[in-house]
């Protein structure tokens, strides 16, 4: 399948401190890629300098290339359009304290969009994609904070699937929910997979499995492997990434 | 209760905090109530017709002319620092980067003018609008000087409520892709306006209470004033009655017209807090 993401040579510095080193990383097209390592080994890093997250914090500076389609988003993509094909699910749901129609149609708004047919057209599809629909069609003009953690995350998917994104990164997207809502949002993964590209960030190595097609093993901000999520995890390559799917450190 | 009992037995110290506490929660009501009654008590059998009467001459000693003056003085005064002191939060909220040194010289001005006594305000308003600019004692430059007078209140207080407002919301509106812009009017302002509109509700408080800075600027003509005349507000208007001597039982009469004001403005400020508050939920 086509490279979507093609990242070459990158590092990342917080002001002094390289939180990425030397990354080369390959996204594919329609693919589950998930990032696991422990904790503060980059993970989020990297995912956030998928969209230009990282803009937003001082003294952040990168280096080598970011391409997407072939082109370089940190030098030849705007911006706002670079998050509006990159799409965003955060660790702690986010949604705004308004109703969930206009928390759906925010995005959209933000490009412009204004009728009112088209938006609830919009709204509709983004919550059946998100199946979350049939829990919340009765209540849309309610504020959306009225919600339980579970829906709340599904509906910041159907958020972030309203502006139609290529690409939708997430950033530990289950860790705050409980078990049957994780399922639920696993499910969703796999629905929606054969629409877009997903970039997920996990601590759950059995979500990894379930989920994902590739799987990225990082290490104090290093790729240490990366391969399909089958072979990770039944034979990998690096004795690092053994010692941490089969739980000896991290 | 025997519970209780048991712990100031063991800690003998916090028996006695328990009761100092006690003692002064006691004495602040009694304070409040006592200063609230006597004013009351002392007004409002001085509250006649001819207190409000439109115009004011030395019999009646009506307070009309200066009742309107107020409500002059805190649009003008608000129509001048409000925007300002909004816009200026906003930019130390949301725009400036950390660190940076314009920001901490608006802070330690903020900071330096939010402890100056009124007084020193109306000096220099005397000295720059009503000198300088030829203004003279006027209801404008009496505004100017009280609006100079509660920026820092207005921009600390937007500041406050900026910044209390969740960065995650911030980074779902970029990660949809909205610019700056819309993300502050849109995601950030609404969930804040409640403690914007405090701030603000808390400096017409101080507008209507004001009297040094208003002496020197804009002067004690009781009349209704235009831009660029002087007037007085209630406040001042006390002042200049109970100084007088002649018409202290009006002055009284005055106290409690000046005391309801401040008093319901303060009612509408947690009023407007608690309603906007909801409004989110
Ligand atoms: N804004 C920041 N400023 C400075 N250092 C940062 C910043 N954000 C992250 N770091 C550092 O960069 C490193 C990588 O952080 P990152 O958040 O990418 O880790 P992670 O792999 O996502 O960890 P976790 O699993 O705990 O979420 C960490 O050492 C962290 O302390
Ligand atoms: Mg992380």
């Amino acid at each position: 399948m086509a490279i979507k993401f093609d990242i070459k040579n990158a590092d990342l510095f917080y002001g002094d401190f390289q939180a990425l080193k030397n990354i080369n990383l390959e996204i594919r097209d329609k693919e589950i890629t998930a990032f696991i390592g422990p904790s503060g080994c980059g993970k989020s890093t990297l995912l956030k300098s998928l969209n230009r997250m990282n803009d937003l914090i001082e003294g952040c500076k990168i280096t080598g290339s970011f391409k997407l389609d072939g082109v370089d988003i940190y030098k030849d993509i705007e911006i706002t359009e670079l998050r509006k094909r990159v799409g965003m699910v955060f660790q702690k749901p986010n949604l705004f304290p308004m109703s969930i129609y206009d928390n759906i149609a925010y995005g959209p708004r933000t490009h412009g969009i204004k009728k009112k047919a088209q938006l609830d057209e919009i709204v509709e599809t983004s919550l059946r994609q998100a199946s979350i629909w049939d829990e919340c069609k009765d209540r849309l003009k309610k504020s959306a904070l009225g919600t339980s953690g579970g829906q709340q995350q599904r509906l910041c998917i159907a958020r972030a699937l309203a502006v139609k994104p290529e690409i939708i990164l997430m950033d530990e997207p289950t860790s705050a929910l409980d078990p049957i809502s994780t399922i639920k949002i696993e499910e969703l993964c796999q629905q929606i997979k054969n629409d877009y590209t997903i970039v997920i960030v996990t601590h759950n190595m059995q979500q990894a499995t379930r989920i994902s097609d590739k799987t990225a093993f990082f290490l104090h901000g290093e790729i240490v492997e990366f391969d399909t999520t089958e072979k990770i995890f039944s034979a990998p390559s690096e004795q690092r990434t053994l010692d941490y799917i089969t739980g000896r450190f991290g | 209760m025997s519970e209780k009992m048991r712990t100031y037995k063991a800690h003998p110290m916090s028996l006695l905090f328990s009761i100092i506490t006690k003692i002064a929660v006691i004495i602040t009501i009694a304070i409040f109530f006592f200063i609230v009654g006597y004013v009351i008590i002392r007004g409002v059998p001085y509250l006649t017709p001819s207190l409000f009467e439109w115009e004011y001459n030395t019999e009646n000693a009506s307070m009309m002319p200066a009742i309107i003056t107020t409500f002059e003085m805190v649009g003008i005064a608000l129509l001048i620092a409000a925007p300002l002191g909004v816009f200026c939060a906003i930019y130390l909220v949301e725009y400036a980067k950390k660190g940076n040194k314009l920001v901490k010289w608006i802070r330690l001005t903020t900071e330096t003018l939010s402890g100056i006594p009124s007084i020193i305000y109306g000096l220099f308003g005397n000295m720059f609008f009503v000198i300088f600019l030829q203004w003279r004692l006027s209801l404008l430059a009496g505004a100017c000087t009280l609006a100079i007078m509660v920026l820092p209140l207005i921009i600390r207080s937007t500041e406050e409520a900026l910044k209390s407002v969740d960065d995650s919301f911030r980074e779902g509106s970029y990660g949809l892709g909205a610019g700056k812009l819309r993300t502050i009017f849109v995601i950030v302002l609404p969930p804040a306006m409640s403690g914007i509109l405090s701030g603000i509700i808390l400096a017409v408080g101080r507008i209507v209470g004001e009297t040094a800075a208003l002496i020197y600027t804009a002067g004690t003509v009781a009349k209704i004033p235009g831009l660029f005349e002087s007037g007085r507000t209630l406040a001042l208007h006390m002042y200049v009655l109970s100084n007088e001597g002649l018409h202290m039982n009006e002055a009284s009469a005055t106290a409690v017209v000046l005391l309801v004001t401040v008093l319901l403005l303060n009612a509408l400020a947690s009023l407007v807090a608690k309603k906007l508050s909801k409004g989110e939920k």
